[in-house]
């Protein structure tokens, strides 16, 4: 096991964070505006979030550098700005953690199929360890690949995240089936946990797809599978509108409520993803802390 | 005269060489082209969708039987259109305005073509406005719009509001869908309909055109 993660897990479970654009959104982000972007404009904005979930206990915080890879970036013109963001958004993490979180650096899917045809398996390497490169240059704790449908882009994702040297985290979104228990390309828990332990990486996970209460079975899937720690980060469930803005029914402590389960279902890494907040990060923590107390 | 049943199996394992070559061996042979496709391979394609909400069938199943599909589709449809045979339905389809995310889309729009439709796509982060001049100008009559974002799933509502300005509503079925979206959501804005796949998403789209 790498160092790091060795240390992060045998203190008990290691809190992470919550959602990044919807907190860019209430401090402005508009419809449609690229969010990483936002590294180089609006830096101080990006730093309030990464310090609202250091603030609410974030043990683990990711960054703002979801989708600044080659061939996403590409779609917004601002591909030649590429490193500048991925550093940027590292250091901002960095800033805001101020030594009282770790920052693992977030690197999401391109959104191209490689089953289709959209993208070769070569240009794939390329923008994974063009990013993963970029990233590194700012000194993250460790790498996170995440949000990952295809197995096959994950590994290769993971593969060239390795190349840094620094710890990698790969996660899958399992949605798909009828009992929402297999990514959209139909992998199970057990065959994403195999080929990423194979590929290397270092904390094997899940994240976003549903909500909370469907990560359990998975989770005990996952962990079932590798003998590398796991981490989960799930959805507050679906969204009902309400004076059109998404409005996600399951309460911070609900959410809270499912993570002594988890954790017992084999989850070393917990924290959330779409429709989680800073509140839902601070419901965990006092959960966990008073499940430390004596 | 080719085997026929060799045009279902040939879809249903998404051959495309094979579907290719035996639409062209029927053609050349005088087989009806609408029989070719009704006969063989929309029973293939719903073989297709049975297999996939059976959990034996996964994305990469669908999109290789689409493309086999769409591979005999490019040798039929131009004798269709010769002989003034209409498609099913035009379909705009698109990603909403702010949403650049196409994998469920693109998909969508297969599976459609697959099913009969004539498939406009309208690509990505696409403006109200677009989906009405399409509607204007290529008599689309069915809409079909997809958002993976819960930050950008308003922009379905914004757009038809913006059919509704522009007196073009009631021309259009519109057909929502994408991960954060829900019946309930489809209620809300007024759609027509929502289906939470892709295979869901032309059952939706015929059962639109038949009950116009």
């Amino acid at each position: 096991m790498h160092p790091l993660v060795q240390q992060l897990v045998s203190r008990g479970p290691v809190i992470t964070d919550g959602a990044w654009g919807t907190e860019l959104q209430a401090r402005g982000l508009g419809l449609g505006d690229f969010p990483d972007a936002w590294n180089l404009t609006h830096p101080d904005r990006v730093g309030e979030v990464a310090r609202a979930y250091v603030e609410a206990g974030s043990q683990v915080i990711l960054t703002n550098t979801f989708g600044a890879n080659r061939l996403r970036l590409g779609e917004h013109a601002a591909a030649d700005r590429l490193a500048e963001i991925n550093a940027r958004g590292v250091e901002i993490s960095l800033q805001a953690a101020a030594g009282r979180a770790r920052v693992f650096a977030s690197i999401g899917p391109t959104g191209k199929l490689l089953m289709s045809g959209e993208v070769t398996a070569d240009e794939l390497r390329a923008a994974y360890a063009e990013q993963a490169q970029s990233l590194a240059q700012a000194h993250p704790d460790g790498l996170v690949v995440e949000t990952m449908s295809d197995l096959e882009e994950a590994t290769l994702a993971v593969t060239a995240a390795r190349q840094t040297g620094l710890p990698v985290v790969a996660c899958m979104v399992f949605d798909s089936g009828k009992d929402k228990d297999r990514t959209m390309m139909g992998a199970t828990p057990e065959q994403a946990a195999q080929a990423l332990t194979a590929a290397g990486a270092d904390v094997i996970g899940a994240n976003c797809g549903q909500g909370v209460a469907g990560f359990v079975a998975i989770c005990r899937r996952l962990h079932a599978s590798t003998d590398r720690p796991v981490w989960i980060k799930a959805n507050a469930g679906l969204p009902t509108m309400v004076d059109g803005r998404p409005k996600y029914s399951v309460t911070p402590e609900e959410f809270a409520g499912y993570i002594p389960e988890l954790i017992e279902a084999g989850a070393n890494f917990v924290g959330g993803c779409c429709g989680t907040r800073p509140d839902f990060i601070a419901a965990i923590t006092q959960r966990l802390t008073a499940a430390r107390a004596p | 005269m080719p085997d026929l049943k060799q045009l279902y199996e040939s879809v249903v394992n998404g051959d495309a060489k094979a579907t290719q070559a035996i639409t062209q061996q029927a053609l050349a042979d005088g087989v009806d082209p609408l029989k070719l496709v009704n006969d063989y391979m929309v029973p293939a394609m719903d073989e297709v969708g049975r297999r996939f909400e059976a959990n034996e069938y996964f994305v990469p199943e669908l999109l290789i039987s689409a493309r086999a599909m769409k591979a005999a589709l490019e040798l039929i449809r131009p004798l269709l259109t010769a002989r003034g045979d209409q498609p099913l339905g035009r379909v705009a389809i698109g990603t909403v305005k702010g949403d650049l995310h196409d994998i469920g889309k693109n998909l969508v729009g297969s599976l459609l073509e697959g099913g009969g439709f004539e498939v406009i796509d309208l690509g990505v982060n696409v403006t109200p406005e677009k989906f009405i001049s399409t509607i204007q100008e290529k008599n689309a009559n069915i809409i079909a719009m997809s958002a993976l974002l819960t930050t950008t799933m308003p922009s379905m509502k914004t757009t038809i509001d913006a059919l509704k300005q522009a007196g073009v509503r009631e021309k259009v079925k519109v057909l929502i869908g994408g991960a954060p979206i829900t019946q309930k959501y489809a209620d809300e804005i007024g759609a027509d309909g929502y289906s939470e796949n892709a295979v869901g998403a032309v059952a939706l789209a015929k059962k639109a055109v038949t009950v116009a």
